[in-house]
C-alpha cells in the first residue's frame, strides 16, 4: 500500500499532534502516524502536573529568567538557541492551549503558577495535580478532530525513513494489525517519537518509547547529541504495588504537602546532600539529579527501604489536610491499600526523560534536509539536566515550530518519492521468518535490566564496558533477519523491530557515557566524580557504514530568531 | 502465589481455542503484569494491546476479564482461574486484540 502527503509526522503525543496542527495551518496536507492509538501513547498523556512557562501571571516574570534557570540546570551543555526558543515561545503556546480550553488552573482571576525545584519563582501552570498530561492530550485530540487536512493513522509502526540524494522523501511502515507494508511519500518528515525510557527496567513513560525516533534518525544519516544524559525521576513509586496510577504521581503531593524522604533509620537525608545546590527552596529541596544521587547513595550505604529505595512519608501531616489537598485521589490510594496518614510509601529513581536526542538547527531540521524532529526526540535544549516543567512546554513549542517549517519546505516543492530509497526497509520486513528462538520478549527484559544495572544514573568504566559487550552480543543474537510468529498483530515481529532500534539506541547511550570521564548533571561517573571543565562540550553520535561514531562539538551559544 | 489464566486465542476466520497458563505472582500485581510475564517466559506470540503499562492512561488494554469488560492494568491477579477474552463487540484482530481505534484513525476504513 502506498500513501502520499506533504508532511509525515511520526508519533502522536503532544509534540506530534501540535506539529500536525501547525503544518495544517500552514497549508500542508498531513499524515499523523502512531504505532499505537492517536494521542494516547507517548509521554504527554502521562504527565502529572507542571508546565513551566514565563507567563508572569502569578508573579512578574520574563522568559529570560526562565532561560537563565534552564541554562543553569543544563550545566553548561544547553544549545542556547533551542533553550531560548523553548522559553520565549512557551507563553504563546500555553495561551493558545488556554484558548483551546485546556483548563489551566486559575486563582483570583489569573492562571495559577506553582513553584518547582530549580525555578527562581512560581512558574509552572497545571490543570490538576495528576491530570495535566491527559488534559493536554485531550485538548490536542479535539483540535485534530476539527481539522480535515490531517489524516490520522494509528497502529502504524515506522520501520525506516526513506532518503534520496541526502534528502528525506518519506518512510516505510508496518501496519501492525494486518502485517502489511505501507510506503509513505512525503516532502517533509517530522520525528516526534519521544524519548528512550523503555530501555530501562523501571520507567515512567509508555512502553512505546523505546527510542525509535533516534534509531530512525541515525539510520537516515542524522546526528544525535548528548545521548549520555538520561534523566531519572528520583521518587518513582516502588512499593506497595500500585495499579491504575502513574509511578511519578508523588511529585504533586510533594509540591503541595512537602513530604519527607526518609532512609531505613527513618531519618531525613536530603539536607545532607543539598549543600551542593544553592538553588534549594527549603520546602522541596533537591533538583532531580541531586535527589536521585541522594536516594541511591542511601541505598548503597545500606540505609535503603525494604524494596530498595527510600521511604516517602506524609505521616506528619494531619489526615484532614491530606484529604483536603487530594480528595478522591486518597480513595484511589486506599483501593491500593495505601493510607498516607499511617504509613510511608517506598520510592526510588525511575527512568523519566531523555535530555539527549536528535541534533537539529533552529528550524528543528536535522542534517538531512527535509527531516525534522520535535519534542523529547530533540536533544540540546535541556543540556545535562532538564528542569521540572520544561518537557510539555518543549513538546508544544518544538512541535509547532517543526510543523511550520516542515510545511514551508513542502510548499517549496522539494523531493519526489523514490521506491528505490524505500527498498531496503521493505525487503527487511519481507524477509521476516518464523523461528522459535530467541524469545524476543525475554530479550527486551534482558536489555532493560542490563541498562538499569550497568548504564543507569551512576556509571563506571567497568560497568559501561560490560554493557557495551552485552549489547554487542544481543545485537548478534537477534541477527539480521526479522522474526515473526503470525500474519496480523504479530508481537514477535514488533519486538524484533523494536530490538533493532533499542539496541542501536542503547549503544548510542553507552558510547558517549564511556567517553565522558567526568560527572555532570544526569551523567554521574563513580570513577570520575565532579565536573571537569575540559568536558564542557557536547558529544555527537552518528552512524557510518553500520558503525557508531563519536565526535565532540562546542555548545551552541547565542539566540536564533523566535 | 499462582494465578491460572484461561486465555481465548485465535485469529479471525478460525475457531478460537482456550489456552490455560499458570503464572506466579505477588499480591497487588495486575493481570497485565501476568500477561507480560507469560510473553517473557512462555509464549512471545501471545497478542494483547497495551501502551502505558500502569497508569490507566492509554486505555488500550481493555478486554473481557472473567466475563466483564475491564482494563488488564487495573484488575489484580488472583489465585485460581481468571478467564481472559477479547472484547465481544469489537472486530477481532488476534488473541486478546480487537479493533478499538476510532474509524477515522485507521489505515483501512473496514479493517
Amino acid at each position: 500500500m502506498h500513501l502520499e502527503t506533504d508532511v509525515l509526522v511520526i508519533g502522536a503525543g503532544g509534540a506530534g499532534m501540535y506539529a500536525a496542527l501547525e503544518a495544517d495551518r500552514a497549508g500542508a496536507s498531513v499524515i499523523l502516524a502512531d504505532r499505537s492509538l492517536i494521542g494516547r501513547g507517548g509521554a504527554t498523556v502521562m504527565a502529572q502536573m507542571t508546565v513551566a512557562v514565563a507567563l508572569g501571571e502569578q508573579t512578574p516574570d520574563h522568559w529570560e529568567y526562565h532561560l537563565a534557570d534552564t541554562l543553569t540546570a543544563g550545566r553548561g551543555l544547553c544549545d542556547e538557541r533551542l533553550a531560548a526558543i523553548l522559553c520565549e515561545d512557551g507563553p504563546r503556546r500555553i495561551r493558545e492551549m488556554d484558548d483551546w480550553k485546556v483548563g489551566w488552573a486559575r486563582e483570583d482571576g489569573h492562571i495559577k503558577q506553582a513553584q518547582a525545584p530549580g525555578h527562581d519563582r512560581p512558574r509552572c501552570v497545571y490543570v490538576d495535580f495528576l491530570s495535566t498530561g491527559p488534559a493536554v492530550s485531550r485538548t490536542l485530540r479535539t483540535q485534530l478532530n476539527g481539522v480535515s487536512g490531517i489524516r490520522r493513522i494509528g497502529d502504524l509502526a515506522i520501520v525506516d525513513i526513506a532518503v534520496r540524494d541526502g534528502e528525506a522523501c518519506g518512510a516505510v511502515a508496518l501496519h501492525v494489525p494486518t502485517g502489511r507494508i505501507v510506503t509513505i511519500a512525503a516532502r517533509s518528515v517530522v520525528i516526534a517519537t519521544g524519548g528512550l525510557t523503555r530501555l530501562y527496567r523501571r520507567n515512567s513513560a509508555s512502553s512505546n518509547m523505546g527510542g525509535d525516533g533516534y534509531a530512525l534518525a541515525l539510520r537516515a544519516g542524522a546526528e544525535l547529541i548528548d545521548m549520555e544524559f538520561v534523566q531519572f525521576f528520583p521518587i518513582g513509586h516502588l512499593a506497595p504495588r500500585l495499579v491504575g496510577m502513574d509511578p511519578i504521581m508523588w511529585d504533586p503531593f510533594r509540591y503541595k504537602l512537602g513530604g519527607k524522604l526518609l532512609n531505613s533509620e527513618m531519618q531525613e537525608f536530603e539536607e545532607g546532600y543539598a549543600s551542593a545546590d544553592t538553588r534549594s527552596d527549603g520546602n522541596y529541596v533537591l533538583t532531580r539529579d541531586l535527589a536521585t544521587y541522594a536516594i541511591s547513595k542511601e541505598v548503597e550505604a545500606g540505609r535503603g527501604s525494604p524494596a530498595g529505595g527510600a521511604y516517602l512519608s506524609f505521616q506528619h501531616i494531619p489526615e484532614a489536610d491530606i484529604r483536603r489537598a487530594f480528595g478522591p485521589v486518597v480513595d484511589r490510594l486506599a483501593a491500593n491499600g495505601i493510607d498516607l496518614a499511617r504509613q510511608p510509601v517506598e520510592v526510588a529513581p525511575i527512568a523519566h526523560y531523555h535530555m539527549g536526542g536528535i541534533r537539529v538547527d533552529d528550524a528543528l531540521q536535522t542534517k538531512i534536509a527535509g527531516l525534522y524532529a520535535c519534542g523529547e526526540a530533540v536533544g540540546g535544549a535541556n543540556g545535562a539536566n532538564r528542569l521540572s516543567g520544561n518537557a510539555i512546554t518543549e513538546a508544544l513549542v518544538f512541535g509547532a515550530r517543526a510543523g511550520r517549517h516542515a510545511a514551508l519546505r513542502a510548499s517549496n516543492g522539494a523531493v519526489a518519492w523514490s521506491a528505490e530509497a524505500a527498498r531496503p526497509a521493505v525487503d527487511l520486513v519481507n524477509s521476516a521468518t518464523r523461528r522459535d528462538a530467541p524469545n524476543t520478549a525475554a530479550m527486551i527484559v534482558e536489555l532493560q535490566a542490563l541498562m538499569a544495572e550497568k548504564a543507569g544514573p551512576f556509571r563506571t568504566d567497568e560497568n559501561l564496558r560490560i554493557a557495551a559487550d552485552a549489547l554487542a552480543r544481543l545485537t548478534r543474537d537477534i541477527g539480521e533477519t526479522p522474526l515473526s510468529s503470525a500474519d496480523g498483530f504479530d508481537p514477535v515481529l514488533v519486538d524484533w523491530l523494536d530490538l533493532r532500534n533499542m539496541l542501536l539506541v542503547a549503544q548510542s547511550v553507552v558510547l558517549p557515557a564511556l567517553a565522558r570521564t567526568e560527572s555532570r548533571g544526569a551523567h554521574q561517573r563513580e570513577d570520575y566524580p565532579g565536573l571537569d571543565d575540559s568536558w564542557a562540550v557536547n558529544q555527537l553520535v552518528s552512524l557510518s557504514d553500520g558503525r557508531l561514531e563519536l565526535s565532540r562539538s562546542a555548545p551552541v551559544t547565542g539566540r536564533g530568531a523566535a | 502465589m499462582k494465578a491460572t489464566l484461561a486465555i481465548q486465542r485465535g485469529s479471525p476466520g478460525e475457531a478460537s481455542h482456550t489456552e490455560t497458563l499458570e503464572v506466579a505472582f505477588e499480591p497487588g500485581q495486575s493481570v497485565l503484569d501476568g500477561l507480560r510475564v507469560l510473553r517473557r517466559d512462555i509464549d512471545p506470540s501471545l497478542a494483547f494491546r497495551f501502551s502505558c503499562i500502569n497508569a490507566n492512561a492509554c486505555k488500550e488494554c481493555m478486554m473481557l476479564i472473567d466475563g466483564k469488560v475491564d482494563y488488564a492494568c487495573t484488575v489484580r491477579l488472583k489465585e485460581g482461574v481468571t478467564t481472559l477474552a477479547p472484547l465481544p463487540k469489537k472486530k477481532l484482530i488476534r488473541d486478546l486484540v480487537t479493533e478499538i481505534a476510532p474509524p477515522d484513525e485507521r489505515l483501512l476504513p473496514s479493517s
